[in-house]
């Protein structure tokens, strides 16, 4: 039997404006609980909202980064419905009339390159945040009440969990580029709902679409897709169905659980908000914003391919970051080898930042020291294995490459004399070995080798040690 | 010499010449609110030691010499569904029993701004819905002209305040009348504004598309001096007209001008439409004599058709309920107001909060509402209403064209007993019949006394084109100024 997956994503972003949409009240993470509110949001009774205009920038931004068509007439619609972390008993949306619609963003998937569709971009506000405590009772903090989202949705058009990761770390690399969001899940400012459902691609049945609420990871996201795709397949072939309902991920237990069946539609009663006047967008505006937009991260691709001549695949990683792809552009100014920056980029500079989980604008490596480093590998001062070493040191300490090697002495050993001083005393102690490489055991100058670098501490120039060693072997 | 009796206008000229200070001013109203307010009560809290510390400041600036506002030293009821920061302000619910807002609406700035002293919050109906003043929670207020009569509503305890001289000036809120049709039931001028000119900012919503503040005065230039104070520009609110030539300035309308000179070939419409079979014929007679009266005064009157006016009460009442079901889910016992003792879950809590601390006639209007806005029922309703009202704007557009006012009664019906419509909602609704069109087109409108019938007063309606409020004004000074004189 052959199943096919189908999924549709909405994330949520909360837009990095300095105000909330609707208040002058600050838009900035955390703070003391119910600091950041105001009567407007609040929704105090007589309060009345005005429109950012900076938030609804932001999302024609994004549009546009997504291709779509971006409406010049729109305006803001209640969505009414009772729930504690809304103030107002409405969030102010958009209904029919959104912002931003149509758009695609582009994957890599294992097909090829694949366009997703976007149905729409809105904008909304944000609600409040609850905690529940272990004593059951529920506190909420207001200071989040307010804040800028877009909400975007796609056409359910991803069939692998994997397509949906690349999706959204697409989405997340375009949306810090252009600026409008830090799209820090943990802080929840990137919010993922999943929409999900299999096809048997023989008959035709299918399950009932499942909503899987606020992912908070990519990771998250994968995982539940994963389990709900496993889940689906197994009701199919009990020939069961699964009902119409939203779910959520349990990380801990790496399952998911109903939070409510679907029995009926929602009912939330939209129309127009009548405190705020329809927003007109005139067309010059529009195409101001799109030329002020900076590279996206498939155009920097394409220009890292064609101007510094990487692999399509370096290309991808290194702009799957602005900060990265800014941090090569930068090191590149340092040492004019681009192939050679992206490897030691893409090789133990990518590493460390794995290891140590974090991005690379928070470490202690400059795109300077890194490209002075690498000058010094290719001049020859020091090996690779040392500059490796350095580059470690450097993520630790801060420290210029040219300060550690002189501290800890390591300039690579190039002098002749030094070197036959090295080479003719590790013959001296390993008689046998010149015996078996004379009988034809080549293995036995690979082992040579390593005794010369141990002996002289890893700083010997490898490929003087190489060409001596059989000179010296020849000679005895 | 009873200060009280005198008119706003007045009482600021003999405080600017020092003839009398504020505070004697102040002091003198809560001695008439202590003499008749068991027999009226126009208010839910009365603010007196604030007042009384506001009126020594004026005063001083007086002593000082300093400039003072426009409404300086003068005693201003506000009405209890605009809130005043550290005041309790209740909207004459349970619901807001013990609400005190941290912060004044833009209204009150201006009137602090202006120097205005305000004595106390007025009642009105719950969440200004009705037409009686009766569905407050802190019970009905009475009409100083007969007590066993309502003052109209929702504005009842303004008019009340105002007519009684507990108060010089109050604001009022209009949604659809309820600045005047208790203006008319009371014997005072009411003026409901053009939708835009004054800001809503810190005045609760009802219905927010509908909804004015507005004021009232016992006599024409009273009103425009208070609305004068208010009106402009608020950048808090994004309905809020911007345009300092839509701004009234009292300056305009100066005393020299004779009143046979504002109606002098002003052109106005009397539509056909304004009567109907319900309405009492004696007001209809009123009506006629006032008609003369314009007439007589120069203006030039004919007859002219708003054929989509019929359907305005029924449009009215689904957009105004559908916008109370949202606007009032705010109150949900979550923040701040009532929250019940008894809940187990979180719907619950909703449930009976609303239950006990909403009235029947909030209850009635969000249900009413909600229904209109669901799925399903929205397109036959709520979208129906919003193409009538624009219908009945297109009308008031035509009309407007050709004519500076439009006049009719302002009520159907003359001031009723306290309880006699309470048992029907839907007669009472039909008292709204000539003023809702009104603000489903977002006009101007004033309502001023033209007549009695057996002692009880009757109201002319002047309706104006929107931010047109110096055609009504002009219209309202030249037929006070006719009345006056015996016309």
């Amino acid at each position: 039997m052959a199943y096919k997956t189908i999924i549709g994503l909405e994330i949520h972003t909360e837009l990095m404006t300095k105000t909330k949409m609707f208040c002058s009240c600050t838009n900035a993470f955390g703070g003391e609980a119910n600091t950041h509110c105001c009567p407007v949001c609040l929704g105090l009774p007589g309060a009345l909202p005005v429109i950012n205009k900076v938030a609804i920038e932001y999302a024609i931004k994004s549009g546009i980064a997504f291709n779509c068509k971006i409406n010049t007439h729109t305006r803001m619609d209640r969505k009414n419905y009772f729930y504690s972390d809304l103030v107002k008993g409405y969030q102010i949306s958009q209904d029919d009339l959104p912002l931003c619609e149509g758009g695609y963003i582009e994957i890599e998937s294992e097909e090829g390159t694949k366009k997703v569709h976007l149905e729409r971009i809105h904008i909304e506000e944000d609600t409040g945040k609850q905690t529940h405590t272990t004593e059951g009772d529920t506190l909420i903090d207001y200071n989040r009440a307010g804040v800028p989202l877009i909400e975007i949705v796609t056409k359910p058009e991803m069939n692998t969990p994997e397509e949906a990761r690349l999706f959204l770390e697409n989405l997340r690399a375009t949306l810090k580029y252009i600026e409008v969001s830090d799209c820090k899940m943990e802080e929840g400012s990137l919010r993922c709902d999943v929409n999900i459902n299999i096809v048997d691609t023989e008959t035709g049945n299918k399950t009932n679409i499942t909503e899987i609420k606020n992912l908070n990871s990519f990771r998250g996201a994968v995982r539940a897709m994963e389990y709900e795709e496993k889940r689906h397949i197994e009701l199919l072939q009990k020939g069961e169905n699964t009902i119409k309902e939203t779910r959520r991920w349990d990380e801990v237990k790496g399952e998911t659980i109903t939070m409510r069946t679907k029995g009926d539609v929602a009912d939330y009663r939209y129309a127009a908000d009548g405190d705020l006047a329809e927003i007109v967008i005139e067309d010059s505006r529009i195409e101001e914003i799109k030329n002020n937009l900076p590279e996206l991260p498939h155009h920097k691709k394409e220009r890292f391919i064609s101007d510094y001549d990487l692999s399509e695949y370096d290309a991808g990683v290194l702009t799957a970051s602005k900060e990265l792809a800014l941090f090569f552009e930068e090191t590149i100014k340092y040492i004019d080898d681009s192939k050679l920056v992206s490897n030691w980029i893409m090789g133990d500079v990518l590493r460390r930042l794995k290891d140590e989980e974090i991005e690379i604008q928070d470490t202690k490596l400059t795109p300077k020291a890194l490209g002075e480093l690498i000058n010094i590998v290719k001049d020859g001062k020091i090996n690779n294995n040392t500059g490796k070493k350095v580059l470690k040191e450097i993520f630790d300490t801060g420290k210029e490459p040219e300060t550690i090697i002189k501290e800890q002495g390591l300039v690579q050993i190039s002098d002749e004399g030094a070197l036959k001083e090295i080479v003719s005393k590790v013959l001296d102690e390993n008689e046998q070995s010149i015996i078996d490489y004379k009988n034809g055991k080549d293995r036995a100058i690979g082992f040579l080798v390593g005794q010369i670098m141990k002996a002289s501490k890893g700083k010997a120039n490898p490929q003087m040690v190489n060409k001596m060693l059989i000179e010296m072997i020849n000679e005895r | 010499m009873d200060i009280t009796k005198l008119s706003a206008f007045e009482m600021r000229k003999k405080i600017s010449k020092k003839e009398i200070s504020s505070k004697e001013l102040i002091t003198a109203h809560f001695n008439r609110i202590e003499e008749v307010e068991k027999d009226i009560n126009a208010f839910i809290t009365l603010n007196k030691e604030e007042a009384l510390k506001s009126a020594e400041k004026v005063d001083e600036k007086i002593v000082k010499g300093e400039q003072i506002g426009l409404l300086a030293g003068l005693p201003i009821g506000i009405k209890d569904n605009i809130v005043t920061k550290d005041l309790r302000t209740t909207c004459g619910s349970k619901m807001l029993e013990n609400f005190i807002p941290p912060y004044d609406a833009t209204v009150v700035t201006r009137i602090k701004e202006a120097d205005g002293i305000i004595i106390g919050k007025t009642n009105m109906d719950e969440f200004a819905m009705g037409s009686s003043t009766e569905t407050s929670y802190f019970g009905p207020t009475k009409n100083p002209i007969d007590t066993e009569r309502v003052p109209g509503g929702s504005s009842g305890g303004s008019a009340a305040a105002v007519k009684s001289n507990e108060v010089a000036l109050a604001l009022g809120t209009d949604t659809g009348g309820s600045i005047r049709q208790p203006a008319a039931y009371c014997d005072i001028v009411g003026i409901k504004p053009s939708y835009g000119i004054v800001s809503r900012y810190g005045t609760v919503s009802m219905a927010n598309t509908l909804d004015q503040v507005g004021v009232f005065g016992r006599d024409v230039k009273d009103a425009v001096f208070m609305l004068s104070a208010i009106t402009g520009y608020d950048k808090k609110d994004s309905t809020s007209f911007n345009n300092p030539e839509g701004t009234i300035i009292f300056g305009s309308f100066p005393e020299e001008i004779d009143y046979r000179d504002y109606l002098k070939g002003m052109k106005i419409g009397i539509p056909r439409e304004f009567t109907y079979e319900g309405m009492d014929s004696r007001i209809n007679e009123e009506i006629k004599k006032s008609i003369k009266i314009f007439e007589s005064l120069g203006a030039e009157i004919e007859e002219i058709s708003l054929p989509h006016i019929e359907y305005g009460l029924a449009a009215y009442y689904i957009i105004s309920t559908s916008e109370i079901s949202s606007n009032l889910a705010r109150f949900d016992g979550v923040r701040y107001g009532y929250r019940a003792k008894e809940y187990n879950t979180l719907d619950e809590l909703y449930t009976n909060s609303r239950t006990e601390a909403f009235g029947e006639e909030v209850k009635r209007r969000i249900m009413l509402g909600t229904y209109s806005l669901s799925r399903g029922y929205a397109e036959d309703h709520y979208k129906k209403a919003l193409k009538v009202r624009t219908l009945i704007k297109n009308d008031f557009d035509k009309a407007f064209s050709k004519y500076d006012i439009i006049l009719s009664p302002t009520c159907p019906i003359l001031p009723f007993k306290l309880g006699e419509k309470a048992k029907n909602p839907l007669a009472m609704y039909m008292g709204d019949l000539f003023t809702v069109p009104v603000n489903l087109a977002g006009l101007c409108a004033m309502s001023i006394p033209c007549g009695y019938v057996e002692g009880l007063p009757v109201g002319l309606q002047i309706i104006g084109d929107r931010l047109k409020e110096a055609n009504i004004i002009k219209a309202g000074l030249g037929f006070e100024g006719g009345v006056k004189n015996g016309l």
